[in-house]
């Protein structure tokens, strides 16, 4: 392979792209260096097991992502803005749509609500750590590196281009030569890995480790949500699994799954893909619904209405998600019998969740509203959820989505359910809990700003796609005709709305960061339910001093009524807490290369680390650490000082 | 994060740590047992679907997999003996009964990789057809993990010559019991739905 096939050339923006790679890298390792701080980054985080620091790690990655994907969205903007535009060329803008869409989902939606399950669930549960600490972070690294991979695709090799879904014969090997689809490929297996064992971990963990006597119905509802997300990731990955999988041996082995030659089946690879892809995007939405429930208790200052029809609520969506994964491809042909059994189960779905827009407005109706920016983005979505719930239940009706297939319609149906459940979950869950993850809240005045700019735009950016959906737009054209352009324009200035509220809000974390106050009490808010609002701010490395006995939901509400803290000083012991460990990012680090040598082909590299991978997997089978205790005295130091006592 | 250890009960349950590693291992043999299912569905769509390449009733044999089949099912039968002496504190018992499946496991992947060597031969590769594919796949992918068991319990014989039985490595050796009996349920799957109806139909 020459060094020109090796990089992409002969794209300006990409030469731009690797000259800001560069640049970024040089002065990251520059300042690491000159403040002397790789000691520091190696030893409180690369090697942390601690869940608060994984947790703010996956964000920030998240974050980063998000930033990539939109770049992508607002490139995808400017080209269809007007008709014959020269901005982006068809192959470069293939390769867009298709990072855009992988990125967002995988490496942005999910990575950042497992961010926010990973600093909460255990503090809201009176845990210490996850069950396995050692295995997240396992799963953050192979996320991370997973991620990395996908991403360097765009300077290295080149992008893939065959959609996000990837569907097959296009990203077959006979269409889609070269190394681009390989990058999805491993990218997607390598972080799958860890999601996997994040949905185990987060199953035990919640199983087995909360506080003392505290029943499953009365864990918080988020727990409840990350519980049931934990079972969809359980059982949906492992599909995905052994769809790259095949698809891995297909392009690099001659295996014949989804070819035209040798009776392969290129539709399996559709309904394989969906099965994991479906319950996929409850994946990212269930979490979103249980920190919205949670913001809207805390401001609405009042319990969750229906309790108990929202967990139910929740376990029926997550059954359902399996079931109705051939709406995705209605116009497949699959007769009118399945499409008609699939068409009902996929309407099915609107009842649990409409029984759960109703518990959130009981949970608003008559009550207190403290309009913070966590509660604005909580209010914004209900009503913009529906919408995009209320058009989903167009495109369920088979017979219907034969018009609506593949058209503008689509894509704006699943940015309305996807933004404005899951993106304003993360902006509301984020700035929510951001007093208990880094000691100060964020700006409430620039945070309004940001939150205005990002709503308007995106009301303005997708509601005219259902029109020019309707009028025939279909989706994946790099090009527009000048009958759609008005609505393109709208549509291109929302997009840039939003841009600007994402900018804003980058920029609030760091105002936040020089200029807000630092917090004194662990309730940030004054109205927290859950047992996260009991811990000192910041938390103490090992959460929870001693743990009090639960007997109710909304444990801190009791707490405070009894006025009891998670530090009562005659029932300290002893507490076991896991050593740091270089051995996860290592592991991942070899079956990165691994990967890397995978999607060039290049099976020496691949065996090579392959191989170093396994060597760390033994090294760690005769790893018998078991930790080190905390004593009592310095527990004591520790409460008394984050306590002001 | 709990370091309290009971005094009772079989030694890979007494500590919290090592219950929550159980019931992890459990719910990833439900992952597992999705994964399989994936192949196996892919493997019932593709069936029949050999293109111009040997269709499987011509090189299924009874024989060789019949014998695969008991060299299996038998170590999963030694696998339990040693589980059963491990609870009876029988360190050097546990030790034997492992080696011994772990010898079985090792024929059985002998055979299995005489069988595909064999089928190449006759011209049915990965590359042959759709149906060869999944074939190969589904078993390949059985004997894949039949591979990592074997280098798994060899790593932990050497532990337990080392440290002896401990609450950490019976629980290690109760996981991969149960991993070794899941490798052999999915073998008697693949013994019914392909083998057998591979060589009728």
């Amino acid at each position: 392979m020459q060094l020109d096939e090796f990089f992409v050339t002969g794209e300006p923006l990409i030469y731009g792209g690797m000259v800001s790679i560069a640049l970024v890298t040089i002065a990251i390792l520059f300042i690491l260096t000159y403040f002397k701080k790789w000691g520091w980054l190696w030893r409180e985080w690369l090697t942390t097991v601690d869940h608060k620091k994984i947790g703010v790690m996956y964000i920030l990655s998240a974050l980063a992502m998000l930033f990539r994907g939109g770049v992508d969205a607002m490139m995808m903007r400017v080209q269809l803005a007007f008709p014959n535009m020269n901005f982006l060329n068809a192959q470069h803008y293939d390769e867009i749509f298709t990072t855009h869409g992988t990125v967002m989902i995988i490496f942005m939606a999910m990575p950042f609500l497992i961010g926010l399950m990973n600093i909460i669930v255990p503090l809201q549960i009176g845990a210490r750590d996850f069950a396995f600490p050692y295995l997240n972070a396992l799963s953050f690294w192979s996320f991370l590196f997973g991620a990395m991979l996908f991403n360097i695709s765009f300077v290295i090799g080149g992008s893939p281009d065959a959609g996000w879904t990837s569907y097959t014969p296009l990203a077959g090997a006979a269409m889609s030569p070269g190394p681009g689809q390989n990058f999805y490929l491993m990218g997607l297996q390598l972080s799958g890995i860890g999601t996997l064992a994040t949905g185990i971990n987060l199953m035990v963990t919640i199983l087995k480790m909360r506080a003392p006597k505290m029943k499953m119905f009365q864990m918080p509802i988020f727990t409840w949500s990350t519980l049931i997300t934990s079972f969809i990731i359980v059982f949906a990955f492992p599909i995905l699994t052994v769809a790259l999988a095949l698809m891995t041996l297909d392009r690099i082995f001659g295996a014949q799954f989804f070819t035209l030659t040798g009776e392969g089946m290129p539709m399996m690879w559709a309904n394989l893909f969906w099965m994991w892809g479906h319950p996929e995007v409850y994946i990212v939405i269930l979490p979103a619904f249980g920190i919205f429930s949670e913001v809207i208790c805390t401001f609405a200052r009042k319990q969750l209405f229906g309790y108990k029809a929202m967990v139910w609520a929740i376990i029926l969506i997550a059954g359902l998600s399996f079931l109705v994964w051939v709406h995705h491809f209605f116009t497949m042909g699959a007769g009118a019998f399945v499409n008609s059994v699939f068409s009902i189960s996929t309407m099915l779905i609107a009842v649990p969740t409409g029984v759960k827009i109703f518990n959130w407005l009981g949970t608003l109706y008559k009550s207190k509203i403290k309009n913070t920016v966590a509660m604005m983005w909580a209010l914004a979505f209900i009503p913009s959820f529906v919408i995009g719930g209320v058009t989903g239940v167009m495109l369920g009706m088979a017979s219907a989505d034969y018009q609506f297939h593949n058209t503008y319609f689509l894509v704006a149906h699943f940015h309305y359910v996807l933004i404005a459940g899951t993106v304003f979950a993360c902006f509301s869950g984020l700035v929510f809990w951001y007093p208990k993850m880094f000691g100060h809240k964020l700006n409430e005045r620039i945070g309004k700003w940001s939150f205005w700019f990002f709503v308007i735009g995106f009301h303005v950016c997708f509601f005219p796609q259902y029109f020019v959906g309707l009028d025939g737009m279909p989706r994946r054209v790099f090009t527009i005709i000048p009958e759609w352009m008005p609505l393109n324009i709208i549509s291109t200035i929302g997009a840039f709305g939003m841009g600007a509220g994402f900018a804003i809000f980058v920029f609030c974390i760091l105002y936040s960061y020089r200029y807000s106050e630092r917090e004194k009490s662990g309730d940030s808010w004054g109205d927290g339910r859950t047992l996260e609002w009991a811990t000192p701010t910041p938390v103490p490395f090992y959460n929870f001093a001693t743990l009090p006995e639960i007997d109710s939901q909304d444990a801190y509400v009791k707490l405070k009524e009894e006025g009891r803290t998670t530090f009562e000083e005659d029932k300290l012991e002893p507490i076991h807490m896991p050593n740091n460990t270089g051995q996860p990012i290592i592991m991942m680090g070899f079956l990165f290369f691994a990967s890397f040598g995978l999607v060039f082909e290049w099976m020496w590299m691949a065996i090579a680390f392959l191989i170093a991978g396994l060597i760390m997997m033994v090294v760690r089978s005769f790893d018998y650490d078991e930790g080190y205790h905390v004593e009592v005295d310095e527990i004591k130091r520790i409460e008394r000082s984050a306590r002001g006592l | 994060m709990s370091s309290h250890e009971l005094k009772t009960g079989p030694l890979e349950y007494r500590r919290q740590e090592d219950q929550m590693t159980i019931l992890g291992f459990w719910i990833f043999l439900g992952a597992e047992i999705v994964l399989f299912a994936t192949l196996f569905a892919t493997y019932a769509v593709l069936f029949g679907r050999t293109a111009d390449s040997t269709p499987p009733m011509e090189l299924f044999e009874p024989g060789i997999v019949l014998i695969m089949t008991f060299l299996l099912l038998t170590s999963s039968f030694t696998c339990g003996l040693a589980i059963h002496e491990m609870r009876r504190g029988n360190a050097k018992a546990l030790r034997n009964w492992m080696i011994i499946t772990l010898i079985l496991g090792a024929t059985f992947l002998g055979f299995e990789i005489y069988e595909f060597i064999h089928y190449a031969h006759e011209g049915a590769t990965m590359q042959s057809s759709a149906y060869w594919s999944a074939f190969f796949t589904l078993a390949g992918t059985h004997g894949l993990h039949v591979t990592l068991g074997i280098g798994w319990v060899i790593l932990l014989l050497i532990q337990l010559a080392k440290r002896g039985l401990t609450p950490k490595t019976s629980r290690k050796f109760f996981v991969i019991g149960l991993y070794w009996h899941f490798l052999d349920v999915v073998w008697i799957f693949i013994f019914t739905s392909v083998y057998l109806i591979g060589m009728v139909v």
